[in-house]
């Protein structure tokens, strides 16, 4: 297990290098850079724009670099824990990000939870009870579920919510919580408001989810060994858990690596449309305004969560399954 | 060798040999029924589109798209106002209903014309029917001139409204466009999108695929890593991302482009995997020995022995990816970040609805959804019949 843990470790540095290289080309890809904008924007407010004070900038930031030494420059201070500098705010781009990392972290790992708490239960029951009306109802419903844009239901819950429970649920926390420091009440308040961003985020994961397990699960009941058992008296409930479910849970642990992509995307929509204070918003402001190591730390931050979330279930994979850790390599 | 031949002379002597001179018939034990042999002698595609036929769902899906599709044809035929025609005296218009009776005599299909009023408490837009302007809906009909995929120019409709009448079905938006119109003009660019994106994704992902599966070593394994480097970008936020970098100056047709590459651009890793995977199987059967023996380049030996043997389930797969590039360029569109007007997609007349206000107000600016929706689940529908119809194992 060592062995294993020690060389998947391994893997995922030079999967994380990678990954910095295509973000920095893709913030480099949009020609021109955060400079021009703000000339554009101060000619387009009447401002004269002070060359000097440009140029200075220019050399400030590196602009006039070759391409790699910036990367470089860029890939060192993230390294140190230096992310960069954001020109939209004028901060340090740790200091404007803040609590917005970990609170998309929260996010999408309460919507893991959800999915999982969710389609456990109702992939086994439509399994097992294939072709009965709750499979077809609960089938439905998971399809409506897939093809709803999340936007769309993130609005809709707004609005619902704002009309039976009269409150706003837009937002991670209790306004008067917002630029206060962290309490129990804050974190309180925020599980309070988490459940309706959770669900609709999670929402086309479980659908795709509970389709998984329930086809994992047909397959399996089908095989001799669950009749050999059947045959031999074991209750059904046993029949059930003891082996046939075992073997169908491999996909739904090393899903994960296909769910947590989708639950990224979908916070980083549906917070723009519930105003969440999370990566979704800045990232969409920092991409339209081109505040480069902005939208380049929360897209390196979004790569890595799922590149560690592939990690954690290849990890729990490996427990589960002998198979796994002892031939070694990755699942996926 | 005598003790061998001298028993098999005198078996031959003591039984004479025997031969039949009635003409041999194969089937003679085991006869086929005519529906028997059709279906032994099918060919794959053939069983498929017979297993196909027994899965209702998809069926009909599958007919919902082809009227979807076909309708992306004629979509300015159907519409019964222009892309871009403006009522500025009808703004926010809540749908029209259509009756056929009015007080209990029979007219044909037709509309009541709006009373409009301005409330002056909450400067709200308010419009009622208007029981005494009975406005029966023309057919085949003269109406907004449109030039005909930009070929020539017509006003042929299939429904118009009554001469100095309305007829907004699913009402207007802020600019007192039909947002019916929109919708159908909507339909070619949305559909589109996705057909486009996917002949990128699955040129990329049976190219690759292909190379990887059929080479196998550290082609391979160089590919498997960068598929997963690939896979680890949460698919939203890249989309984001590389959508922000078209330039903004970019002609409307250009982005458009752009857009349903970026979508083909992050989808082909699935179906490069798919494809490596049953390369890797197909390689090793004897008729791949054989066509290598006979000299047959790589090439030719992937496109033409092996990919045929897997290329239904590749299909369905492709037609299961769909729906995802749909609901990403609405997404794109809805942030702002996709397709810009004058192109109109689903997306795009969403981004009419985009705060909590337009859903309290004017809820039918939030139809277009619908078409999305149902467009998402008939390619679901289909792709699931597809799959289990390219499933010889069913």
């Amino acid at each position: 297990m060592l062995g294993y843990l020690i060389r998947r470790v391994l893997i995922m540095i030079p999967t994380l290098l990678a990954i910095s290289v295509i973000t920095f080309v893709i913030i480099q890809l949009p020609p021109g850079d955060y400079l021009t904008t703000l000339v554009v924007e101060m000619q387009s407010r009447g401002e004269s724009v002070d060359q000097g004070r440009l140029a200075l900038l220019r050399e400030t930031y590196g602009f006039d670099r070759p391409m790699h030494e910036q990367y470089l420059i860029w890939l060192a201070g993230m390294l140190r824990g230096d992310f960069g500098y954001s020109f939209e705010y004028n901060l340090p781009v740790a200091d404007v990000v803040g609590d917005r990392l970990w609170l998309t972290a929260v996010v999408s790992f309460a919507t893991i939870i959800f999915v999982y708490a969710v389609s456990f239960p109702i992939g086994i029951y439509s399994a097992t009870h294939q072709y009965s009306a709750g499979d077809y109802a609960l089938t439905l419903l998971g399809f409506l579920g897939l093809a709803t844009p999340s936007f769309l239901l993130a609005l809709v819950l707004l609005y619902l919510a704002n009309v039976w429970f009269g409150t706003s649920i837009g937002g991670l926390m209790d306004p008067k919580y917002v630029d206060a420091p962290w309490s129990l009440g804050k974190i309180l308040s925020v599980i309070e408001h988490l459940w309706v961003p959770v669900v609709v985020i999670g929402t086309a994961g479980t659908a795709a989810m509970i389709r998984r397990l329930r086809a994992n699960l047909l397959d399996e009941l089908d095989k001799p060994y669950v009749v050999t058992a059947r045959a031999k008296g074991l209750p059904p409930g046993r029949a059930l858990w003891k082996y046939p479910l075992r073997m169908a849970l491999n996909p739904f642990i090393s899903d994960i690596g296909n769910l947590l992509p989708q639950v990224v995307s979908g916070a980083a929509i549906v917070s723009v449309v519930m105003s969440l204070p999370t990566t979704g918003p800045m990232l969409l402001d920092s991409l339209r305004s081109q505040d480069m190591y902005l939208a380049g730390s929360f897209l390196m931050f979004l790569a890595v969560l799922t590149v560690i979330g592939v990690f954690i279930s290849d990890l729990a994979l490996a427990a589960l399954d002998p198979r796994i850790r002892l031939s070694g390599g990755a699942t996926r | 060798m005598t003790d061998t031949t001298t028993p098999s002379t005198d078996r031959r002597n003591s039984l004479p040999h025997y031969v039949s001179t009635a003409p041999f018939d194969p089937e003679a034990t085991e006869r086929l029924t005519p529906e028997q042999e059709r279906y032994y002698m099918a060919t794959q595609w053939r069983l498929m589109w017979w297993k196909l036929k027994r899965h209702r769902l998809a069926v009909l899906s599958g007919v919902i798209l082809l009227l979807l599709y076909a309708s992306t044809l004629v979509s300015e035929v159907l519409a019964p106002y222009a892309l871009d025609t403006r009522q500025s005296r009808f703004i926010f218009a809540p749908p029209q209903s259509v009756h056929l009776f009015h007080e209990g005599e029979f007219v044909g299909p037709f509309v009541y014309g709006y009373r409009y009023t301005l409330n002056m408490d909450t400067l709200k837009r308010e419009y009622t029917p208007d029981p005494a302007k009975v406005q029966p809906i023309r057919f085949f009909c003269r109406g907004d001139r449109y030039e005909f995929w930009g070929l020539w120019e017509s006003d042929l409709h299939l429904a118009c409204p009554s001469e100095g009448g309305t007829l907004f079905l699913l009402g207007t938006d802020r600019l007192g466009r039909d947002v019916l119109s929109r919708i159908v003009y909507g339909t070619r660019i949305s559909l589109t999108v996705g057909l486009l994106g996917i002949i990128v994704s699955f040129t990329l992902g049976i190219v690759i695929g292909g190379i990887a599966g059929y080479y196998g070593g550290w082609i391979d394994n160089i590919i498997q890593r960068f598929i997963e480097i690939v896979r680890s970008f949460p698919e939203l936020p890249l989309w984001m991302a590389l959508s922000a970098a078209l330039p903004v100056t970019w002609n409307p047709i250009f982005v458009y482009f752009g857009i349903t590459l970026i979508l083909g651009l992050l989808d082909w890793t699935g179906l490069a995997r798919a494809v490596r995977s049953k390369l890797l199987a197909l390689r090793e059967e004897d008729f791949t020995t054989a066509a290598q023996l006979m000299g047959a380049r790589p090439s030719r030996i992937i496109g033409r022995h092996l990919l045929p043997s897997f290329m239904s389930h590749l299909i369905a797969s492709a037609t299961l990816s769909i729906p995802g590039m749909i609901l990403g360029e609405t997404a794109l569109s809805f942030l702002g970040l996709g397709l810009r007007p004058p192109i109109t997609s689903w997306g795009v007349l969403l981004t009419e609805a985009q705060n909590i206000n337009v859903v309290a107000l004017y809820p039918w600016l939030l139809i277009p959804v619908i078409p999305v929706i149902i467009t998402v689940l008939a390619f679901n529908f289909l792709g699931d019949g597809l799959r289990d119809a390219a499933d010889p194992y069913r």
